[in-house]
């Protein structure tokens, strides 16, 4: 009976208890200040309510599947459980805690005889050696080679001396032009208005040199470049659809983001906005995009197919040091 | 008990001196110093939650068919990679907490260096002999820009995509070795192979990591080596005598106090702000874009100055000396770091000509050019940045794009210079007003000595 009555009253000390003041003895470092029974309620608290959020976390993780928004309860009841407890920490350092303010010297600007020594050593570590310029030569030397060498089989990481693939593409004369799920494409599928993703029939489609983009123009809308003049069929005009800006996909056909000053169709680039006109050959009618667009010559089979006549009249994706050199060495 | 451990500690280390010290380490107390430990607590938080997430990402570029839970995108086909991602967004339990909460961090992340390197930048604080701090500050920066860019990269949905194929195209923009470069990281042309998945990933998830932590390191190593800054409050604090708060017990709880509440707000974030919702955009292909989407705030500069640009290649005959990208996503970025990294010998140099130390922090004011300067150029970029959304100007108030642009690109280099001015003048007011201020209260205080003395006689 009275060791439970012992054990009652060791628990209701230990947490309520104020603490025996202790004797100084000797003197303080940190000064001394009343308490705040007040601040340690709120602090005490404080914990409380972010261990009830903690609790709260593996219960809505348990229950996931049962209630609705479950992320939303997640991240309340962990990111309130951190939050509580932190402010409690605060409250804690706010007030809890003897806050001094003390003055102490920065450290020295510099040791001028320490560094005198270091020099030293360092100087008389090589006094033995007799042709010390030789010698740090080599030792640069080697190091230097070996370091080379080290970085050899960074080489191997990709084909860097070959550049010839960023200009080839799969298109040839003849090649069926067909859709997302390999469909081929008929002229008369092609509408005025708006536009479509064709790709060479059988080639990787995520090749930078395989989608184009196909719109159908009014005859009488066409300005094209004499040796251009036999690039669109039936009225129907293809064009990379890689810009040659930064190589984003062109997406856009006249839609309401890009408002031409005249009511010209346009091609427009959604990520800066390169806007390449379809009625001239592609060229650059506003934006950052560096060379026209690549227009690919089509032709009309028998069955009412669309197929390319050729390849592109010039390098398709964005510019690099060769993409010019395209034309004195188109590829086959 | 505690005497105990103590004892234990010093007999074992030798070092109860230097544990004394590191207790009683001093911190100067102002609000703007609290800016960089947010951001050291964001990067403990990216990395709690990043090595989570890597427990269910892949990496591999494998086609595979969706038949998961979200319904819109069954059937479709995608990488493994964003396949994984898809699944830790909306099977793993908590998945999509971690996710979000990982995205919110790097922005907070980096919006805190930004915070703090302008409170470094505009008090002075990275004078002698805190450059090398500085430098490396500058240096995490950088990385962690690149760090969130391959994070965003690595979802494999089409916005990293449209990312990666824009990086491509500033890769292959520098001049004279771009394409080789480009090749050898993307492991031939674009969209590379799986390989180039396996290279972002290693370098996301530890390579930059580990980058980061080291600089860290050296960064909280200086300037514990030289103490912190202060500002003048009162004349105690000189050049020669810190006052601050000690590390125990004063800082300890504060710091916890702020880790924790900084993990807690990312977290009630990650859960209650929605972020990149990945399943919206599905899978990337590069015959593939949309309309509008905006990538982290951190990059908006990037997109700004890759808008603004004209259409220009720089040519000599057939040779492409440079090709447009890289003015807007190379160049622009390196005027910007350079400018950063060279203002402090810059500024001594031909500025101030004071080669002297520095423990006492300017305020704006008291260095009016430097003020000005960095306000023009802090205007500069941050123009720049507006620009990268003037399409979403053109969407909400239907203003003409192409004239905003236009606007744009003659006002970057007209208003800099303005508010460059405004604030070199607004300095020296301020600095007058103090001067008349200072002149008057002495006067009054000799007035009064005066009127004593004389009652006296
Ligand atoms: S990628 Fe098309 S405009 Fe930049």
């Amino acid at each position: 009976m009275s060791r439970a009555r012992d054990l009652l009253v060791s628990t209701a000390v230990l947490l309520f208890g104020r603490g025996r003041p202790r004797l100084p003895e000797r003197e303080r470092i940190i000064p001394e200040k009343p308490g705040r029974p007040g601040w340690e309620l709120v602090a005490v608290s404080l914990l409380g309510l972010g261990a009830l959020a903690a609790i709260a976390f593996p219960l809505v993780y348990g229950l996931a599947k049962h209630i609705p928004h479950e992320t939303q309860f997640l991240g309340l009841s962990l990111g309130l459980s951190f939050v509580l407890i932190g402010a409690a920490l605060v409250v804690t350092g706010r007030h809890l805690i003897v806050t001094e303010e003390i003055e102490e010297d920065y450290p020295a600007e510099e040791h001028p005889e320490e560094q005198e020594t270091l020099v030293q050593v360092v100087e008389e570590s090589g006094d033995r050696l007799t042709r010390k310029r030789l010698f740090l030569l080599s030792l640069g030397g080697a190091g230097a080679a070996l370091g080379v060498a080290l970085l050899t089989p960074v080489v191997s990481l990709g084909p860097v001396f070959r550049v010839g693939p960023l200009l080839g593409t799969p298109w040839r004369r003849g090649r069926r032009l067909v859709d997302e799920d390999d469909r081929p494409w008929r002229a008369s599928d092609i509408e005025e208005g708006t536009f479509y993703t064709a790709f060479p029939e059988g080639a990787d489609k995520e090749d930078l040199g395989s989608s184009v983009v196909l719109v159908r123009l009014p005859k009488d809308r066409f300005q094209l470049p004499a040796q251009l003049a036999r690039y669109p069929a039936d009225g129907i005009v293809a064009y990379s659809k890689i810009c040659t800006h930064a190589g984003c996909a062109i997406s856009l056909y006249r839609t309401p983001m890009f408002e031409p000053t005249d009511p010209k169709p346009a091609l427009v680039c959604p990520c800066h906005y390169s806007t390449f006109d379809p009625a001239d050959g592609g060229s650059v009618l506003f934006g950052p995009a560096g060379r026209k667009l690549p227009m690919l010559p089509l032709s009309i089979d028998s069955s009412g197919g669309l197929r390319a006549a050729g390849n592109f009249d010039g390098p398709v994706g964005p510019s690099w040091w060769g993409v010019r050199l395209w034309k004195a060495n188109p590829p086959s | 008990m505690i005497r105990k451990a103590v004892r234990f500690l010093d007999q074992r280390t030798g070092d109860a001196p230097l544990l004394r010290k590191a207790l009683r380490y001093l911190f100067p107390d102002h609000w703007s110093f609290l800016l960089g430990e947010v951001a050291l607590y964001a990067f403990i938080t990216l990395v709690a939650t990043g090595t989570y997430l890597a427990l269910f990402y892949s990496d591999s570029t494998k086609d595979v068919t969706y038949h998961g839970p979200y319904a819109p995108l069954r059937g479709q086909h995608m990488t493994e990679a964003y396949h994984s991602v898809l699944d830790i967004s909306t099977s793993v339990r908590a998945g999509l907490l971690i996710r979000q909460t990982h995205h919110w961090a790097a922005d907070v992340f980096v919006a805190a260096i930004l915070l703090h390197l302008l409170r470094v930048f505009f008090t002075g604080a990275y004078r002698k002999p805190r450059e090398l701090t500085y430098l490396l500050g500058l240096g995490m920066l950088m990385i962690s820009l690149l760090e969130g860019y391959l994070g965003y990269s690595l979802a494999d949905d089409l916005l990293s995509g449209m990312g990666l194929a824009i990086g491509y195209a500033v890769a292959l923009s520098i001049p004279i070795v771009g394409a080789n470069l480009a090749e050898l990281i993307w492991n031939g042309p674009f969209p590379g192979t799986d390989a180039f998945f396996s290279r972002m990933y290693i370098a996301h998830v530890f390579l930059f990591p580990a980058l980061i932590a080291a600089l860290l390191a050296a960064h909280l190593g200086l300037v514990a080596l030289k103490h912190h800054t202060q500002f003048r409050s009162e004349p105690r604090q000189t050049q020669r005598k810190i006052v601050g708060v000690p590390m125990f017990p004063g800082q300890t709880p504060r710091s916890l106090g702020l880790l924790l509440v900084t993990a807690g707000v990312l977290f009630l974030l990650g859960g209650l702000v929605q972020i990149n919702p990945i399943w919206l955009w599905g899978p990337y292909h590069t015959y593939l874009s949309t309309n509008g989407a905006q990538p982290d705030w951190y990059l908006g500069w990037l997109i700004g100055a890759l808008r603004l640009v004209p259409s220009f290649d720089l040519t000599i005959g057939g040779y492409t000396l440079v090709p447009n990208p890289f003015w807007g996503g190379a160049l622009f970025p390196l005027i910007v770091f350079g400018f950063l990294a060279l203002w402090p010998l810059a500024e001594r140099r031909w500025i101030t000509h004071d080669y002297g130390y520095h423990n006492l922090l300017d305020r704006p004011r008291d260095a009016p050019l430097r003020t000005a300067i960095g306000l023009g150029m802090f205007t500069w970029v941050s123009m720049i940045f507006v620009a990268g959304g003037l399409d979403r100007v053109t969407v909400m108030f239907d203003v003409d794009y192409v004239t905003m642009i236009w606007v744009f690109r003659v006002a970057i280099w007209v208003v800099p210079v303005i508010v460059g001015l405004i604030a070199h003048r607004v300095c020296i007011e301020l600095q007058h007003g103090e001067e008349s201020e200072r002149m008057r209260k002495r006067a009054e205080h000799r007035a009064k000595a005066l009127a004593e003395t004389t009652d006296v006689i």
